[in-house]
């Protein structure tokens, strides 16, 4: 288990710690298993589950028939009425806990916004019998297929815009149909990959679509990651309801991206198109990649040469055929669409057009996610396909069409006014809401141009059963609901997620739905009526052939964090140990003496501290400051390192990190004091320490991890020459104080205590910290270990890095400690001699500098170039 | 009247561009009255990559990729075009009022657009720099009464926009808010004809956004200077029964004989003559020369 290696490298204080949260967990899903198949205890009374739910009679009641509860969900209620308090309270507390560790991640990645939430997610899953959902999935691949031609028609012959099926001012002014597009065939005709509704249950059980969802539907994963908490609170009557699993749907959509690849004879190569770490759904997109088991890229890891898009890869350029894009239409190419985004892919849509890359969903399909559509769907279906469209939309009225205008403007107070169009910016508005003067506003705004606007019904949501947490035994209450569901395009049509991702209302009466209020998410769980037959395709086995043991898509941009995230792990280990040493001898010696100028040189090199000397004031605010350069700003770093390249590490090391920026953080509202300040230092040290325990034990030796490795032997290696060689300089070199200084900044005290059993000397500790091969603080093993981990990333990792390291290969055996015993017979002869090797020591740490820079030129150079847009008239 | 036309930019990088892709829109396109009579584009260094097409109005467009390193970016257009005179003069008044042409290209049940009321109702809408907005046909209003021909009050909106607004080159940038820009009443020729673009299309009228040259005439006894000319924006509204008819705003000319078209769009986005990406590069000059010689 991974979490063990974390303790092994910290010291035995935090095994014991980390082994009680080990503990804690395991204990947690073992009374799972334990409480489910647990029956009611004699004697205890299940309190009255249904008897007091609120229920409002001008809504469906997906629970309720009458005052029966649907046969579909009685084996739900049943399990919930034998459960004891006690079980209901675990499976309550496995859920949260669940989320929770989910949730960390999602509200640290939104964390540089306000708009961070933690995801919600009820206990008690949605139900669907099987015969309502075989007519609603029906409904649902009809609507993904006729959105499908519409776009065709649109990007194509646009006859429904000239026979007047749809007007062309909703079509021309939506700022995602994009010109350029206009007359690019498309592998398949397939402008919608995936596809989703939105869906919401009227007062007589049917069910109306309410939006469609054609860019880049969100929230798939997040299904997907429901069921696999959900199903697992409820094991047993997940099994006996045979609930429809999901799996089969990513399945579907890693076949659809790979048919439709133009790779020819290469094997195709998907990835999957992000606009980064600030995006409130960027959760779901780490988790999407994962389980598609496709490199997650920003913008800047792809680039188009020849109309062909590649990704930058520490291997060179890898070739791309298919993109699964979470990006607007109008972002994707700022050197033909938006000039103004830093998102896309310049030059996407020149190879889009020559057919060498397939971007799904395609572009421009954002404009038939206008609710303008929603009215003239029906003509079109029963033009376009000759059958009634199925599923029906919430009643929808676009103003541009004068008696259609008319008749909206009439009832405006019963209705909600939504933009026809994203790029206006207008939040919809609920007509009853409104006094008389916002009415007459609302009305001038529409008139002034009605073709921006659309008036829809207000819909009933129906309401459905969600357990509230929080009381002392539990409660059933009803929350309005809402439905998304999915299609992917198969070879054969479209194929619906047996499921999908259903919301309630944060709060009950609530008449909408919305997860940016503080709505929450439900399982939902599609019921099979008879033994399921398995429909899914079973995947091949793979062979020996087939044993993949390389990451053959590395984008360099994640190199070049990790080899970040390497240096800055082991800088905050320095400074930290360099800060705590100082603190500590100023404690135990006071400002001045031997034992404090030594560490008090090697930081005011680093500028952690001033000339003068040391104060508690100047100690503490060392610790403190957040000046470039210092702790605190190396910490940060090391966090911002970590975010990117989130998706490479465990969940324990990411938790380990998220800690360390936590306590960090923590230290802006402590009041400065010298007893917190070593507090702080002490736990610090250990928590990065871990980190390396994690670098060694806790990745998978590809290339990424040997830039991380090499990231760390290089700062480790500076670090040391430049500290040696500042000793060096020290008029009380023999001090012992001034030895125990450099042991303890080299990490190496214990070591040296178990070899010598004596106060240290200088030339047995200069023996340690240059040339000792088995000491891993040692010069001499950081550059074994760079010599081979450099060699394994590239045969010729670049002429200068080579150099520089046989320079620093060559300084280093030159480095003689027999002249120093010599030199000292000699009198100033062993002064000369130490300043001859601080010098030399000065160079190898220049050259460990040179090699940084060769591996930036070669590997990541690129990184901090930014595109940009240039126009000229 | 025969031109030759010569259009260079030349943009120097403080670093090194690693790579670059240019969008070119300096080929002039078909246009009634004009005849295109020699092109050339001269480029250094030379593109890894060149595809030569047309895009969705019709432009000549190049897509120029550079893989190389450099440091300067000189891009040559030389053009031939010969411009005739109209044959006869517009009649202003002569043309259907313009409410009712609004009217016409709306939206009504069944109603079926031909193809040249389509392509019109590509310019009627809103666009990347030019807003629909119910202050721009406040503005344009006054020349705006009911049943007046639609040439006509489009003059009068020219004569407006030209008489009210200030030619100011350092007023504005491209990326200037139209509405700061009708606000501050100063800017360039994109800004006049982006103002005008937007009064016409608030009131439902199709207006296009037209890319060129100018002749300008030197102060008298003085000689052409090579370079001091710029290139020139202008609108075209549409009118069923006349077609496309140019107007300059910046000017108050309806275009004869002295603008030169390359290109037309919805707006300086679509047909601005070089947009680019650049990789690297940091800070860039950018310099143009325009040079427009009668012959």
């Amino acid at each position: 288990m991974a979490s063990l290696s974390f303790a092994f490298f910290a010291s035995f204080a935090s095994f014991a710690s980390f082994a009680d949260k080990c503990w804690y967990s395991l204990a947690q899903e073992s009374n799972l298993d334990f409480i489910v198949s647990a029956q009611l205890a004699p004697g205890e009374i299940a309190p009255p589950l249904l008897a007091s739910i609120d229920r409002d009679p001008l809504r469906y009641q997906e629970l309720f028939d009458g005052d029966a509860v649907r046969p579909h969900w009685r084996e739900l209620i049943a399990d919930l009425e034998r459960a004891t308090p006690l079980q209901m309270r675990h499976r309550q507390q496995f859920v949260t806990r669940q989320v929770r560790e989910n949730g960390i991640t999602y509200n640290v990645y939104s964390e540089a916004r306000d708009t961070q939430r933690p995801w919600d997610l009820d206990l008690l899953p949605q139900l669907v019998d099987a015969d309502e959902w075989r007519a609603l999935a029906a409904g649902i691949a009809q609507r993904a297929s006729l959105l499908n031609a519409v776009l065709a028609d649109l990007y194509g012959p646009q006859q429904l815009l000239r026979s007047g099926m749809l007007p062309a001012e909703l079509i021309f002014g939506h700022n995602n149909f994009l010109l350029p597009c206009q007359g690019i065939a498309l592998p398949g005709g397939t402008h919608l990959h995936v596809y989703a509704a939105d869906l919401a249950r009227a007062p007589n059980g049917a069910w109306w679509v309410v939006a469609d969802r054609a860019q880049a539907p969100s929230g798939a994963g997040y299904a997907l990651e429901n069921r696999q908490i959900i199903s697992r609170a409820f094991p047993d009557l997940y099994r006996q309801l045979q609930v429809t699993p999901l799996d089969g749907f990513f399945g579907a959509l890693q076949a659809c991206l790979q048919r439709l690849a133009p790779s020819g004879d290469e094997a195709p190569l998907s990835v999957l198109l992000t606009p980064g770490r600030f995006n409130e759904t960027y959760f779901e997109h780490v988790y999407l990649a994962r389980q598609l088991g496709v490199p997650l890229v920003e913008g800047q890891d792809l680039s188009v040469r020849d109309a062909r898009v590649y990704m930058k890869t520490l291997g060179g350029l890898q070739r791309v055929h298919t993109i699964l894009r979470r990006l607007d239409d109008d972002y994707c190419d700022p050197l033909e669409l938006r000039s103004d985004s830093a998102l896309g892919v310049p030059g996407l849509l020149e190879a889009v057009r020559a057919g060498h890359v397939v971007v799904a969903n395609a572009l421009g399909s954002g404009v038939v996610e206008s609710p303008g559509l929603l009215g003239f769907l029906p003509r079109i279906c029963e033009a376009l396909r000759g059958e009634a469209l199925a599923l029906p939309s919430v009643a929808t009225w676009w103003c541009g069409e004068e008696p259609v205008r008319r008749h909206a403007l009439e009832r405006l107070s019963q209705l909600v006014i939504k933009a026809a169009f994203p790029s206006q910016h207008y939040a919809r508005v609920d007509g009853s809401t409104l006094d008389s003067a916002g009415l007459a506003e609302l009305r001038a705004r529409i008139e002034a141009r009605p073709h921006a606007y659309v008036a829809q019904e207000q819909v009933k949501l129906s309401q459905t059963p969600v357990w509230q947490r929080g009381k002392p035994l539990g409660k059933v209450a009803t929350r309005a609901v809402s439905l998304r569901v999915y299609a992917v395009a198969t070879a054969d049509g479209y194929q619906v997620m047996p499921g999908g991702l259903t919301r309630v209302a944060a709060k009950a009466g609530a008449v909408t739905v919305s997860m940016q209020s503080g709505g929450g998410s439900k399982d939902t769980w599609v019921l099979a009526d008879a033994p399921m037959a398995s429909i899914r395709l079973l995947p091949r086995l793979l062979g020996v052939r087939d044993v993949v043991r390389k990451d053959s898509w590395l984008p360099s941009r994640l190199v070049e964090n990790l080899y970040w995230l390497g240096r800055y792990s082991e800088r905050s280990d320095n400074l930290t140990r360099l800060l705590r040493a100082l603190l500590a001898r100023f404690v135990d010696h006071g400002g001045s003496g031997p034992a404090v100028a030594c560490v008090l040189d090697v930081a005011r090199a680093r500028t952690l501290i001033g000339r003068k000397p040391p104060t508690r004031t100047t100690l503490v605010d060392a610790v403190h400051r957040t000046t470039a350069g210092s702790l605190r700003d190396t910490l940060a770093r090391l966090y911002w390192s970590a975010t990117q390249v989130r998706g490479r590490l465990s969940q324990e090391n990411w938790r380990a990190i998220v800690e360390i920026h936590r306590e960090q953080l923590a230290l802006t509202a402590a009041t400065p004091d010298l007893q917190g300040a070593m507090e702080f230092l002490d736990a610090l040290l250990m928590s990065v320490s871990a980190l390396s325990g994690f670098a060694l034990d806790d990745m998978t030796r590809d290339d990424g991890w040997r830039f991380l490795v090499i990231g760390r032997q290089l700062e480790r290696l500076q670090f040391l020459a430049d500290v040696i060689a500042q000793v060096l300089g020290q008029p009380a070199i023999d001090d012992p104080a001034t030895m125990e200084s450099l042991l303890e900044l080299a990490d190496s005290t214990i070591t040296y205590r178990l070899r010598y059993l004596s106060a240290p000397q200088l030339i047995p500790v200069l023996d340690l910290v240059l040339l000792d091969g088995a000491n891993p603080h040692s010069l001499s093993f950081q550059v074994e270990e760079l010599q081979r981990e450099l060699g394994a990333v590239a045969a010729d990792y670049g002429d200068g890095a080579a150099t520089a390291l046989q320079g620093i290969q060559r300084t280093l055996s030159a480095i003689n400690l027999r002249a120093l015993e010599d030199a000292a017979n000699g009198p100033g002869g062993r002064r000369g001699e130490l300043a001859r090797m601080a010098t030399q020591l000065v160079g190898l740490a220049d050259c460990a500098r040179a090699i940084a820079e060769q591996l930036a030129l070669k590997h990541f150079a690129h990184v901090t170039d930014v595109s940009h847009s240039t126009l000229s008239a | 009247m025969r031109y030759s036309i010569a259009h260079e930019t030349i943009y120097d990088y403080a670093d090194p561009v690693s790579l670059s892709q240019q969008l070119l829109h300096l080929t002039p396109r078909q246009v009634e009255r004009q005849t295109l009579i020699e092109h050339r584009l001269e480029i250094s260094p030379q593109p890894a990559h060149r595809f030569d097409r047309h895009d969705n109005f019709g432009n000549p467009v190049s897509m120029l990729e550079f893989d190389r390193p450099h440091r300067q970016l000189k891009i040559s257009a030389h053009t031939q075009v010969e411009v005739a005179a109209r044959a006869q003069r517009l009649d202003l008044e002569h043309s259907p009022a313009w409410d009712d042409v609004a009217t016409n290209l709306g939206y009504a049940a069944g109603r079926r657009y031909d193809e040249k009321s389509l392509q019109a109702a590509i310019f009627r809408v809103e666009s990347p720099f030019v807003r629909v907005k119910r202050l721009l046909g406040d503005y344009a209003r006054e020349c705006f009464p009911i049943g007046r021909p639609l040439l006509a009050a489009t003059h009068a909106l020219m004569h407006k926009i030209h008489r009210e607004f200030t030619f100011d080159a350092d007023a504005t940038q491209i990326a200037t808010p139209m509405l700061e820009v009708l606000e501050k009443k100063r800017g360039v020729c994109q800004d006049y004809a982006h103002i005008m673009l937007g009064c016409l299309r608030s009131l439902g009228l199709p207006a296009r956004y037209m890319s060129g040259y100018l002749l300008t005439h030197p102060p008298a006894g003085k000689p052409r200077l090579v370079g001091a000319d710029a290139s020139h924006a202008w609108v075209s509204a549409w009118c069923p029964a006349n077609g496309w008819v140019d107007f300059d705003p910046t000017n108050k000319v309806i275009p004869d004989t002295e603008h030169i078209a390359i290109a037309w769009g919805r707006d300086f986005g679509d047909v601005s003559p070089q947009r680019g990406v650049i990789l690297g590069g940091g800070s860039h000059k950018i310099k143009v020369g325009v040079t427009v010689t009668p012959s």
